[in-house]
């Protein structure tokens, strides 16, 4: 028992720390990203080659003043920041990152928790990740912060739907599991779910975008309409966890679509190599590998949001809910109907 | 009557079904960007690495000293004179005796003061100057909070004895031979045939 709970609090340390180095180093690779895609050098003061830059921003957010404007509702003014990046930090529970580690006989799984509905917990998190966003837009009692955040409200209300049903589609197709660690197997036997889930994918990550609020679709803080959105009044390290938790989301959804579509840890020929290599399933170098692995493809997708992000322009509101419920909505639902014919003929469903 | 031939007929003709799912043109735009991060930067990372300045460059003026260490400038007032800006004033003091190695002639420079928000960098100065004495450099100007603090004396023109300034980037022997040939005004291109013959001045 004993054994149990340190295994698990290594785990929960060691992801709470990745993240927030991730996230941290994504904040500071978003520039450079930027900048090199803008012909210029971004931050290269801090450090070696600007590496420093994370620290120095944290450094500045703390020693901030901090100001609470005194028509607020001061109590959700402050879970309104926390609540975000609780939520933005809660949904790695359930990302495998790495493949099981055998120690003595005993398996360890590198993932906090294997929950049987894995992805529902996923979209349950997501979905409250939208109320610290609406808490702290409201409490702050200033009307451009409440029109962000009834935007952030309804565009995750909107793009929730086909992502669901997109997801819908995809545990149709990999065998009707919601955990993810089954998930994740299941494309270590076969194909990566991408195969057979192209709109699907499609479908997700435009959703994907939506839920962080990166562009295109980051109307919730569109600056040349509402001043800053749902953080107008916010302020030293508060704005600095509203600004980190997005990085900590971005992060988070480039590990699941990296999980639900691109098979996580695995990757093609895995276990060719790894009996080239001479390495035994399940030894601590194999685990490293995947790990690394998934990381690769995280940072694949980070660099794609932020590729995205510097090169489209942001949607008007209407085009946001016509891409929502027009578009995106009626794909999901023909993804779903053509998905569940392709298995019918594919024998895995049965009537 | 066409003017131009610009002229461009608007169409509204209904997007096709590839324009209207807009994914080609993301793509296209993305791979504008993508192509970007191959770009070189044209940043140069200014305080470590500095632009290359002409070497005729005229930026912060210089009060020369000779080799042993006196002042040149005798303060004959050709620069006010010749200055376009009015940006020079000076008032003249006498050498004393023991100030030999203090100023090069009897007659020197007491107070020698440049107005640098006047001065437009010209450089007629230091063509009028008889003496060698005041040189346009390759420094630039340092930014100042207040309007009197531009006004450079003697204590930042003069040159300090352990931080010679090398001018002779301007004071080539062509720029002396020029100075020599009488009668010759600013402005002019150095040409002794064509003086010589008399030309018009």
């Amino acid at each position: 028992m004993t054994a149990f709970i340190i295994y698990k609090a290594i785990m929960c340390v060691g992801i709470f720390v990745l993240l927030l180095a991730s996230a941290a180093y994504a904040t500071l690779w978003e520039r450079k990203f930027a900048a090199f895609l803008q012909d210029r050098k971004g931050p290269s003061r801090a450090g070696w080659g600007g590496l420093l830059q994370p620290l120095a921003d944290g450094v500045k957010m703390f020693m901030k003043e901090e100001i609470i404007p005194n028509v607020s509702n001061r109590a959700l003014f402050i879970l309104g920041p926390s609540l975000f990046m609780v939520t933005a930090v809660i949904t790695s529970a359930v990302v495998p990152w790495a493949k099981p580690v055998i120690i003595g006989g005993q398996t360890y799984d590198l993932q906090i928790t294997d929950i049987n509905i894995g992805v529902i917990y996923l979209l349950g998190v997501a979905s409250i990740g939208v109320y610290g966003i609406m808490i702290g837009g409201w409490s702050s009692n200033n009307k451009f912060a409440l029109l962000g955040a009834v935007r952030a409200s309804s565009q995750m209300i909107s793009y929730e739907i086909p992502m669901g049903i997109a997801l819908i589609a995809l545990i149709i197709s990999s065998g009707g599991s919601l955990s993810l660690k089954t998930i994740v197997e299941g494309q270590d036997a076969g194909l990566a779910n991408i195969v057979w889930q192209p709109l699907g994918f499609l479908i997700f990550f435009i959703c994907a975008l939506a839920e962080t609020n990166r562009a295109p679709f980051d109307l919730p803080e569109c600056e040349t309409e509402l001043v800053g959105g749902y953080h107008t009044e916010y302020s030293s390290m508060k704005l600095g966890l509203y600004l980190f938790a997005e990085y900590i989301n971005m992060f988070i959804s480039s590990a699941v679509i990296a999980t639900l579509y691109f098979g996580g840890y695995n990757f093609p020929f895995a276990h060719e190599i790894y009996a080239k290599l001479g390495l035994a399933e399940g030894s601590a170098m194999v685990s490293l590998i995947g790990f690394g692995v998934l990381l690769a493809k995280i940072f694949g997708f980070i660099c794609l949001f932020m590729w995205i992000r510097w090169t489209l322009p942001r949607f008007r509101y209407d085009q946001l809910m016509n891409l929502g419920w027009k578009t995106l909505l009626p794909l999901s639902l023909f993804n779903l109907a053509a998905t569940v014919v392709v298995e019918y003929f594919r024998g895995n469903i049965h009537f | 009557m066409q003017l131009t031939n610009r002229k461009v007929v608007v169409s509204n003709k209904e997007q096709s079904l590839a324009e209207r799912m807009y994914l080609p043109a993301i793509a296209k735009g993305m791979m504008i960007t993508a192509s970007h991060l191959f770009k070189k930067s044209p940043t140069i990372n200014y305080p470590d690495v500095k632009r290359p300045i002409a070497p005729v460059y005229r930026g912060q003026h210089v009060l020369k000293r000779d080799d042993n260490g006196a002042e040149r400038c005798t303060s004959c007032g050709m620069c006010a004179v010749a200055c376009p800006a009015e940006a020079i004033t000076m008032t003249s003091g006498e050498r004393k005796k023991g100030e030999e190695h203090l100023y090069r002639e009897e007659k020197y420079a007491a107070t020698y003061e440049i107005d640098m928000l006047r001065c437009i960098f010209c450089g007629l100065c230091e063509e009028a100057c008889p003496k060698e004495a005041i040189f346009l450099t390759d420094r630039l100007v340092d930014a100042q909070f207040e309007r009197k603090d531009f006004i450079y004396g003697k204590d930042k023109l003069v040159e300090k004895m352990d931080a010679r300034i090398d001018v002779s980037k301007r004071q080539t022997p062509e720029v002396l031979a020029f100075k020599k040939v009488e009668g010759l005004k600013h402005n002019e291109l150095f040409d002794a045939k064509k003086l010589n013959k008399g030309h018009k001045h």
